[in-house]
């Protein structure tokens, strides 16, 4: 049967149908609204005019509260704490991970398969256990549950995430390009900063993203780590029995808005991967 | 010669370079603390903060952690279970509209899966806490429809109430890791050849037999491994039952938060940590035994 003949075929793929089918577009579009539920209560809450200290009943629209988005102090800077210290853990995250992801995808390693092991495992623990293995080291280690602290169990969960990200970006990698390069001379430190750093740039930007949006959204880990530090989701925590200011609502937004960002882009084709597969096989 | 040698030298060396830091924080950070933390669990606390303690092979702490933890634990397994079965009940339909019927749309349904979930994990759970809320919308469906006292009768209801009740906890757990749950079927669901769905109803199978003979074993990878990803977390789940379920919900995770955070009893926690990190293991092995190195379906 040659391909023309299947694809002729596939037409008839409508003989063989589930009667279900309109049933199953309901049931979908109704799992969709349910996904998406809470996300419209929060996106809809950041613009209501709220009269009371719980942001929870809806009064009427207003602009206010995305133009003031920090007018909660308390709020903005726990929220400025935590963009700092996932700017902090990202940059440590994409240090280690950067160099390992390379070596992994462009060297043979013995004991790779382990390796990646170890990188996937933090992700089984659950973040409580994580929290408290941490927290007993950090005991041990005279090192006070604080700044530090976060920052070295933030680095931890998001290095798993953003070696995962890029190695799947440094998947379709073609190193042709930093071979040529080598072949005609260029010392490797000019070779990583002019070839292959740029041609990352994007893989390298979502990775990031991903790993600000995890550390910007982690609760466990951080009640357990952050001694006196109030990071946004601590003090949302906090305050939640006392008062949900509607700034809370317009910041989670503008997280959301990062995140979807980073998802974009995740999602774009890697760069030159369509030259990258004629370069190879021309090499052959 | 020499300047060659160390040339060779160099290039073996380049990758272990590259690796080492990666990997030292790894170890210093990660496997060390769940080293210690085994030791902790054997060992006996001298101070009352357990925070100095000594090595014993006394199972002490295994004994405290198992009468204190053995409901919680069990309860979690059950809330956990139910929240992936519902799951799966909800997400597979959907799973397979998105794989049959979402054509060039597919990235974009598959990516509107998880856009929730970008979300902050909290609010978006304190988002639910709205919408179950006694005033909430939910609840003023069911008084509208006057279905609270058959509710309340069956046990989704508690007093009349929907929030900070165990049905609150597992739709919370449900919905928060349904994305784990949809994708990998998703993922498997796709990778079916429409031409063997035609071949078996050529050949005469009506649907359900279609559906159980080809469809079914053909995701069950998908459907295990989304059912893992949902199960371990939920099962170490802290905000849900926090947030969302009632004062005799509480689940191990909590327990543990408790212990480390109020109490300090640290090797307590500790011994519950490694319970639980010894259930996560098992289900983590019958996995990649059962669905490593092949997949099943080949009969």
């Amino acid at each position: 049967m040659t391909v023309s003949q299947l694809n002729q075929k596939r037409p008839n793929k409508r003989s063989f149908s589930f009667k279900t089918i309109p049933w199953l577009t309901l049931w979908s579009i109704g799992v969709y609204a349910i996904l998406f539920a809470p996300v419209a209560v929060i996106v809809l809450f950041s613009f209501n005019d709220s009269q009371s200290r719980f942001n929870l009943i809806w009064h009427g629209f207003t602009l206010k509260n995305w133009l003031n988005p920090f007018a909660d102090p308390t709020l903005a800077q726990a929220f400025f704490t935590s963009l700092a210290l996932a700017l902090l853990a990202t940059c440590l995250c994409i240090l280690l991970a950067l160099p390992m992801t390379m070596a992994l995808e462009r060297f043979r390693i013995r004991g790779a398969s382990a390796l990646e092991m170890l990188l996937v495992l933090p992700l089984t623990l659950p973040e409580v256990v994580l929290g408290a293995s941490l927290l007993l080291l950090f005991v041990q280690l005279r090192l006070p549950p604080g700044p530090v602290a976060l920052v070295i169990a933030h680095t931890l969960f998001c290095l798993s995430y953003t070696a995962m990200a890029l190695k799947a970006r440094l998947g379709g990698h073609d190193w042709t390009l930093e071979e040529a390069a080598a072949d005609l001379g260029a010392k490797p430190s000019r070779i990583f900063t002019q070839i292959t750093l740029p041609r990352l740039a994007p893989g390298l930007l979502s990775a990031g993203l991903l790993s600000l949006s995890i550390s910007m959204d982690d609760y466990v880990v951080s009640s357990i780590t952050a001694g006196s530090v109030v990071t946004f989701p601590l003090r949302i925590a906090g305050a939640f029995q006392r008062q949900i200011s509607p700034q809370i609502h317009v910041l989670s937004t503008m997280v959301l808005l990062i995140s979807l960002v980073a998802l974009v882009l995740s999602c774009r084709e890697p760069e030159g991967r369509t030259n990258a597969s004629t370069v190879g096989t021309d090499g052959d | 010669m020499k300047p060659l040698r160390n040339l060779r030298l160099s290039r073996r060396a380049i990758p272990l370079l590259l690796v080492a830091p990666g990997v030292a924080w790894l170890l210093f950070f990660f496997v060390l603390p769940i080293l210690q933390l085994l030791l902790e669990s054997w060992s006996q606390p001298t101070t009352r903060f357990g925070l100095e303690s000594t090595l014993s092979a006394n199972p002490q702490n295994y004994n405290d952690a198992i009468s204190l933890a053995s409901p919680l634990l069990l309860r979690s397994i059950g809330v956990a279970g139910l929240a992936t079965a519902i799951g799966l009940v909800i997400g597979f339909p959907m799973a397979w509209w998105v794989v049959c019927r979402g054509g060039r749309w597919k990235p974009l349904l598959t990516g509107l899966v998880v856009t929730p979930f970008f979300f902050s994990y909290l609010v978006r759970t304190i988002a639910w806490t709205t919408l179950l809320a006694d005033s909430g919308p939910l609840m003023q469906a069911i008084k509208f429809l006057s279905l609270g006292h058959l509710l309340n009768t069956i046990g989704l209801l508690q007093d009349g109430r929907l929030l900070n009740t165990t049905t609150a906890l597992v739709a919370g757990l449900t919905y928060n890791y349904l994305p784990f749950l949809v994708l990998p079927i998703i993922a498997s669901l796709g990778t079916i050849d429409p031409i063997l769905l035609e071949a078996a109803a050529d050949l005469g199978a009506r649907t359900p037999r279609i559906f159980i003979k080809v469809v079914f074993p053909l995701a069950l990878p998908g459907i295990i491994s989304g059912g893992l990803l949902t199960f371990i977390p939920a099962m170490g789940d802290v905000v849900n039952s926090q947030y969302l379920g009632g004062v005799n919900d509480r689940m191990i995770g909590n327990l543990i938060a408790d212990l480390v955070l109020i109490q300090q009893r640290f090797s307590t926690a500790a011994a519950i940590s490694m319970l639980l990190l010894t259930m996560i293991g098992i289900s983590l092995l019958i996995y990649t035994r059962k669905l490593g190195p092949t997949s099943p379906g080949g009969n």
